[in-house]
């Protein structure tokens, strides 16, 4: 629900920090910390604060001159937006441990001039790996600080994808918009589509048909679906096990053009858009797609059960890159490498979108936190996902696929989540007096999520790190936007 | 090891027919556009006005649209009142020359094979190193699909590889953000000559839906001598492979 501006409390930092810690420290996680406006002395910071029980998130704000007392040394969670709002508003967190630039934005400092974190001592060495890798990845550069094989440390450092999608997204909405939210992060086009028409619909009170919301569903499910199996084929690849790989990589194709079945795209641009979707695939279309999805199961389950049944991939998968559950708690990570460190942590159900009528997937926790955790955890989301498919294709909802998108409310502040594939994604935005959108902030899963990856690798043999960034398989881009 | 010949049974032979046979794309895939003049008589400029990356342009001759910046999501199709654009299941989109692939009418689109030469050099085995600058990874992710036993572009003789050192080209995707452009020009210097420049993508070719920011240099042209555009949001697999099998002469 949007809320007035005005009835957002502003606190002095002092109460803020009180009551940020007493609520974090009460079952409440942080959902998001940033900088949202200049006031005329200081710089406005908004914290949203999420109780994953009750599905309610709060909110405060509060206004610091040019510095203030970090959050970080007492709630670890903070450390990245703490960065972030260094970097973007000049604004200095006092006492934080590492205030590095997060995306060497373009009037800042030039991203080649990088201070890394250094370890010292006989026979430690680095590695540097990146921007531009030996694959078809996106860029980001990894500095390594190792003794022998084993990482004491791994710094990663990103930024080389930023695009300035916030900034262009202020002054709308308008007709590139929704683009920006498809390619914000590409692989999640319908995730981040999705949160952004979902924040301009809770700004403009705007309700979608049912028909609508359960389209989006078969978008994102189908995302999901596509993404996972990829991954789980690439993690095949990491341990030289070509079989499960090759048949993955086909079925990521396979779900990938039942996505373009439906809307022409397979990564599934040019379908949601605010107020609906703009294509309704019709039930001719639907029945072809729970029938295809039938018999992509069967081969998804052929090829994954080889995984799971082949002892020198178990051998692999078990024990590597084991992020504990404290650890994943204390950095606030979300999504599957949550749930697989057996956090129970999942927007589908804690946060549904607006008008899902309690319709969504089962929500799967596993529990050893590694690279096998991750694995699996991929694949009974892939089984549920489908398995919600099968319901909600036999039973679809009916009403119109688009609703006009009325107005925005005038100084409002709004925000959504959407349980993407990579995990919790959120948009927040406030408009105008003339009902503009003043102010956009996204935030992808990867954004809390790469600490993560670096906390995982802490002790692993370096020749490791493939096969555990695989496992995590974040989004530069998202990230970097 | 019988459990993974078991399943390679029941998995099958899965690599496309293509080029022997045309792909079949979905009835919704959005190709090659068709552009009717006649029908535009009235010039009321709706297409223009909603198309998000500028890409329409509409004259006295009719429509034009550059697909160097469409990026392929109908909303001009679905706005126009005449039904004067449609978008084909074409997937040849690729040309040599930036200038063509501003499309009129009912227009293919043009690839000039390589010189003799480079053909001689690179005809039969091409490598490449890509390099993603801002891309979204959706190109990204369709070139990785190059490379599954769908596309398999290896049969061609078409790899992607670990070091430019190795490479005969680049392959770029993104607007070419400034926090890439070192790190692109670096990659472009340690090819040896003589080499290629592919830019896959609407943001490689012009910036895309993020033209003119002030984090990006609106594509590869923008630093690089490119030989070979292909446009698409991203563009289909098979839309790649048929731009460099041309580029290679193989088609």
């Amino acid at each position: 629900m949007p809320v007035p501006l005005a009835a957002v409390p502003i606190l002095t930092i002092g109460e803020f920090r009180g009551e940020l810690l007493s609520v974090l420290g009460d079952g409440r996680r942080l959902l998001l910390l940033a900088g949202m406006a200049r006031a005329a002395d200081g710089v406005q910071l908004l914290a949203a604060l999420a109780d994953d029980a009750s599905g309610e998130i709060g909110l405060v704000a509060t206004v610091v001159a040019d510095s203030y007392p970090a959050l970080t040394p007492d709630h670890p969670a903070a450390h990245y937006f703490e960065r972030e709002i260094h970097e973007q508003w000049g604004v200095c967190p006092q006492d934080h441990p590492w205030l590095k630039p997060v995306r060497f934005p373009h009037d800042g400092r030039a991203i080649e001039d990088v201070d890394f974190f250094r370890a010292s001592g006989a026979e430690i060495h680095e590695v540097a790996v990146g921007p531009v890798h030996a694959g078809i990845i996106e860029p980001g550069h990894f500095r390594f600080n190792c003794h022998g094989e084993r990482v004491l440390h791994l710094e990663i450092s990103l930024g080389y994808q930023h695009r300035g999608v916030e900034a262009a997204l202020c002054g709308g909405p308008d007709k590139r918009g929704i683009h920006l939210a498809e390619t914000a992060a590409g692989d999640t086009s319908a995730g981040h589509a999705s949160a952004y028409c979902q924040l301009l619909e809770a700004l403009s009170g705007t309700h979608c048909s049912p028909r609508a919301v359960m389209l989006r569903q078969v978008a994102l499910e189908l995302e999901r679906i596509a993404n996972h199996i990829g991954d789980l084929g690439a993690l095949a690849g990491d341990v030289g096990f070509l079989p499960a790989s090759a048949y993955c990589g086909r079925l990521r194709g396979d779900v990938l053009n039942l996505t373009a079945l439906l809307c022409g795209s397979r990564l599934g641009r040019g379908w949601i858009r605010p107020g609906g979707v703009v294509r309704e695939p019709g039930g001719d279309l639907l029945r072809e797609l729970k029938r295809r999805l039938a018999g992509a199961e069967r081969d998804m389950r052929n090829a994954v059960d080889l995984l799971w049944k082949s002892s020198s991939v178990r051998a692999r998968f078990e024990n590597t890159g084991t992020l504990t559950r404290q650890a994943a708690r204390d950095l606030g990570i979300v999504g599957p490498p949550a749930r697989a460190s057996g956090i129970d942590r999942d927007c589908r159900r804690d946060f549904p979108a607006p008008g899902d009528r309690g319709r969504h997937p089962a929500i799967a926790v596993g529990e050893s936190g590694d690279v096998f955790a991750r694995a699996l955890q991929r694949w009974h989301e892939i089984e549920n996902a489908l398995a919600f498919l099968a319901q909600i294709l036999d039973e679809p909802e009916a009403g119109e696929p688009l609703t006009p998108l009325a107005p925005l409310a005038p100084e409002h502040l709004a925000l959504s989540l959407v349980e993407g594939w990579r995990g919790e994604i959120v948009h927040l935005a406030t408009t105008d007096a003339a009902g503009h959108l003043s102010h956009y902030k996204i935030l992808d899963p990867s954004f809390r999520n790469w600490f993560g990856l670096a906390i995982a690798m802490r002790g692993q043999a370096i020749s490791d790190f493939p096969l555990c960034n695989k496992s995590f398989n974040l989004s530069y881009c998202g990230h970097d936007l | 090891m019988f459990k993974a010949l078991l399943a390679r049974a029941r998995q099958g032979y899965r690599t496309g027919a293509y080029p022997a046979q045309d792909p079949v794309l979905p009835p919704l895939f959005r190709g090659r556009p068709v552009l009717d003049a006649a029908r535009c008589a009235s010039g009321c400029a709706r297409c223009v006005d909603i198309c998000p990356t500028d890409a329409l342009h509409v004259s006295t001759a009719g429509p034009e649209l550059d697909l160097g910046r469409c990026i392929f999501c109908g909303e001009c199709a679905a706005a126009c009142p005449e039904d004067a654009i449609g978008f084909t299941r074409d997937w040849r989109l690729a040309a040599s020359e930036r200038g063509d692939l501003a499309v009129t009418g009912d227009r293919e689109l043009r690839v000039e094979t390589l010189r003799r030469e480079l053909r001689r050099l690179l005809g039969r085995s091409l490598r490449l190193r890509q390099i993603s600058a801002g891309g979204c990874n959706g190109c990204e992710a369709e070139l990785n699909a190059l490379g599954n036993v769908v596309f398999d572009t290896s049969r061609f003789g078409i790899d992607f590889v670990a070091s430019p050192r190795h490479a005969d080209g680049v392959l770029i995707t993104g607007p070419l953000t400034e926090n890439m452009k070192a790190a692109t020009l670096q990659t472009y210097q340690a090819v040896a000559e003589p080499k290629l420049v592919i830019a896959a993508g609407a943001c490689a070719i012009s910036g895309g839906i993020f033209r003119d920011h002030a984090e990006v240099h609106n594509g590869a042209a923008d630093l690089l001598p490119v030989d070979l555009y292909i446009p698409g949001c991203p563009p289909h697999p098979y839309t790649i492979i048929d731009g460099l099998l041309r580029l290679l002469g193989r088609l």
